[in-house]
């Protein structure tokens, strides 16, 4: 007789959890038994979860013969092709966690009962023995994994701290924070602060989708590739369609970048922005938070994308919040996110800088509670500009948002609801908003059908520029059809009832009516249409 | 927010005939609006309701497709009456004096 082992094995779904797994080949037991193979070797038969050969085993009350069972098994066959006449279960605990599998007796005789009683009381002295070796080497296994997984993330942390910014910039009139807090597992969060021509700063927040290394590569390469873009050029737009088009052929399946891209001119606040799918920025003025729109895809997901830019200008006294997922994305015992709407609360108050900062995380520590585990890394950066630097505080614009449209019949809607998105936020009366939303819409129908003839490829600009006290849209046209007409005669409901008057020419009518001023530019290649409305009802009836 | 088509479906109750219009009232409401008035002035009531409860959005040529209509239903001796306008759009009503020749009705459509 020869030593024969037959561990058992079961194919398993990758996330089945501990408890209901049967221990893999790591075990061996060592079992005297009749010789199967005349190599002697041990050949792992592996039994699939659904093998009926497995429920079998499990519930047989000593060794099965292998020739004799009828069972529509897969691991039966190859038992037997084995050369396996007789299995022995080894059930510890009432989990089966092997077999001992014997081949036919060297005298060719059947196994007497005499046998069968000592292979049971055998396995059943042996099974929890085995459990025990099974569980010690699984045991190694997973503090060997574990040991994997934390180099991994120590890696992961090492690469991303690498990238974050050494210091801040020192801006005068500018107060600069900024924190990075890495969650247990590192996820992709950056962001930078980069030097860029005539003293303006170029300021990258950003977030790789997936944690530990793999992210903190794409975010390195991602950072790499914006600093080389802000080199070549000055619009955060084109920055972030170069970063795309580099990004998306070589990134990752299931993998992607929000970033928002900023470029602040220090000396007058103005701040031009471009989006790609990032957290919106929130500023807080005298007049409350606003958040500073801008749309776009994030990087890497498809290529071609362009990135509309915002711009605004951060008044002296405003703040300005950057921020990636974790902050809103936090839960609390009872799974409540933290959520924009109590960020947003957060920013009213008036600190600034490391305060603001401290602050911030100490509402978000009391609205977790102590016990929480950090979910995903928070990345947050603050800049404010000091007040009482510019003597134009009276009325400087506090949101200025730019955007173009193409010029083709029915974007006016477009136009229109955009206006009303990027004024949500101050507080203007239902009615007045409507006004104005009709009076930007007349007046970008009239840039589509005169300034673009209608066509897709000539674009219509729209710009929105609130101040403390009043809101002005521009809507500039490239005047393809030269200046829009002026109504040649009034509108008159009763000439146009009775025939004399066609139907049409209402548009600069219900502009007029609309709002408080318009007015109208023209420089040969473009027609601008300056529309104001107050920000609260006159009271001159 | 996306155009939302227009369409105008033609209920009858005592006296007239009521249009019930949805989605945004522009230049591509022509069609839909002029061939559902045919259809009304084919029945011959005696006033034709535009119900604009379902009408997010008119524009200067939605106004100027109210108005054409409103000519031609005076033209066939019937009144016309709105229901269903927002305050904005009753405002607007107002200031084109499209008011002073049809009737408009607050509040909810009846």
């Amino acid at each position: 007789m020869t030593e024969l082992t037959r561990p058992i094995r079961r194919l398993l779904g990758r996330n089945v959890p501990a408890a209901a797994r049967v221990p893999t080949a790591t075990a061996e037991p060592s079992v005297s038994a009749a010789r199967v193979d005349p190599a002697g070797s041990a050949v792992g038969i592996d039994i699939a979860e659904n093998d009926p050969l497995l429920a079998y085993l499990q519930g047989a009350p000593g060794p099965v013969d292998i020739a004799r069972l009828e069972l529509d098994s897969g691991a039966l066959t190859a038992l037997r092709e084995a050369g396996v006449a007789l299995v022995v279960p080894l059930v510890s605990q009432g989990e089966l966690i092997g077999t001992l599998n014997l081949g036919p007796r060297l005298s060719e005789q059947e196994y007497s009962t005499d046998d069968r009683r000592l292979l049971t009381t055998l396995a059943a002295q042996a099974a929890p023995a085995i459990r025990v070796a099974q569980l010690v080497r699984e045991q190694a296994n997973e503090a060997a994994e574990r040991e994997r997984l934390e180099q991994e993330m120590r890696v992961a942390t090492l690469i991303q701290q690498q990238f974050l910014p050494r210091q801040l910039p020192s801006l005068p009139h500018w107060q600069i924070a900024a924190y990075y807090g890495p969650a247990r597992a590192v996820g992709g969060d950056f962001y930078d602060f980069i030097e860029m021509r005539d003293g303006r700063i170029g300021i990258a927040v950003g977030d790789v989708t997936d944690k530990g290394v793999p992210a903190a590569l794409v975010m390195a390469r991602t950072h790499s590739i914006l600093r080389a873009e802000a080199s070549r050029s000055d619009s955060p737009g084109e920055i972030l369609a170069r970063a795309n088009a580099l990004l998306e052929p070589e990134m990752p399946a299931r993998m992607f970048v929000t970033c928002l891209f900023a470029i602040l001119e220090p000396s007058t606040g103005r701040i031009v922005m471009a989006n790609a799918g990032h957290n919106l920025p929130y500023i807080r003025t005298d007049d409350g938070v606003v958040e500073l729109r801008a749309t776009g895809m994030p990087l890497g997901l498809m290529p071609g994308i362009k990135y509309e830019e915002t711009e605004g200008v951060i008044a002296p006294g405003s703040n300005v919040l950057l921020y990636s997922d974790g902050l809103v994305e936090a839960h609390d015992p009872g799974q409540e996110m933290f959520g924009f709407p109590r960020l947003r609360e957060a920013m009213t108050i008036d600190d600034a800088g490391s305060e603001l900062l401290d602050r911030l995380l100490e509402d978000l520590h009391t609205f977790t509670g102590a016990d929480w585990e950090q979910e995903d890394d928070i990345t947050l950066v603050t800049l404010r500009r000091a007040s009482g630097v510019s003597d134009e505080v009276g009325d400087t614009p506090s949101l200025t948002t730019a955007f173009s449209i193409p010029g083709e019949e029915g974007n006016e809607r477009l136009a229109m609801d955009r206006v009303a998105a990027a004024i949500a936020d101050l507080g203007i009366s239902p009615a007045r908003l409507e006004r104005l939303k009709t009076a930007v819409s007349e007046a970008t129908m009239n840039a589509i059908e005169y300034g673009s003839q209608g066509r897709a490829d000539v674009p219509v600009d729209v710009e929105v520029e609130a101040t403390t006290a009043s809101v002005v849209v521009r809507i500039t046209d490239r005047a393809l059809s030269g200046a829009v007409p002026d109504d040649a005669e009034a509108p008159d409901i009763e000439l146009k009832l009775a025939g004399a008057q066609k139907p049409r020419g209402w548009g600069l009518f219900l502009i007029r009516n609309m709002v408080d001023s318009m007015d109208v530019t023209s420089d040969g290649a473009t027609q601008t249409v300056t529309l104001t409305m107050a920000r609260e009802e006159q009271t001159d009836g | 927010m996306d155009e939302r088509k227009f369409g105008a479906e033609i209920t009858e109750v005592p006296e007239e005939i009521r249009l019930r219009l949805s989605g945004d009232l522009n230049g591509r409401a022509d069609e839909a609006l002029t061939s559902a008035y045919a259809q009304v002035a084919a029945l011959g009531p005696r006033r034709v309701s535009l119900d604009f409860g379902r009408v997010g959005y008119i524009n200067s040529t939605g106004i100027a497709l109210v108005v054409r209509l409103l000519a031609q239903a005076r033209r066939d001796g019937r009144a016309v009456r709105a229901l269903g306008l927002s305050e904005h759009y009753r405002e607007i009503f107002r200031i084109t004096r499209l008011s002073d020749f049809m009737e408009i009705v607050e509040g909810e459509a009846a």
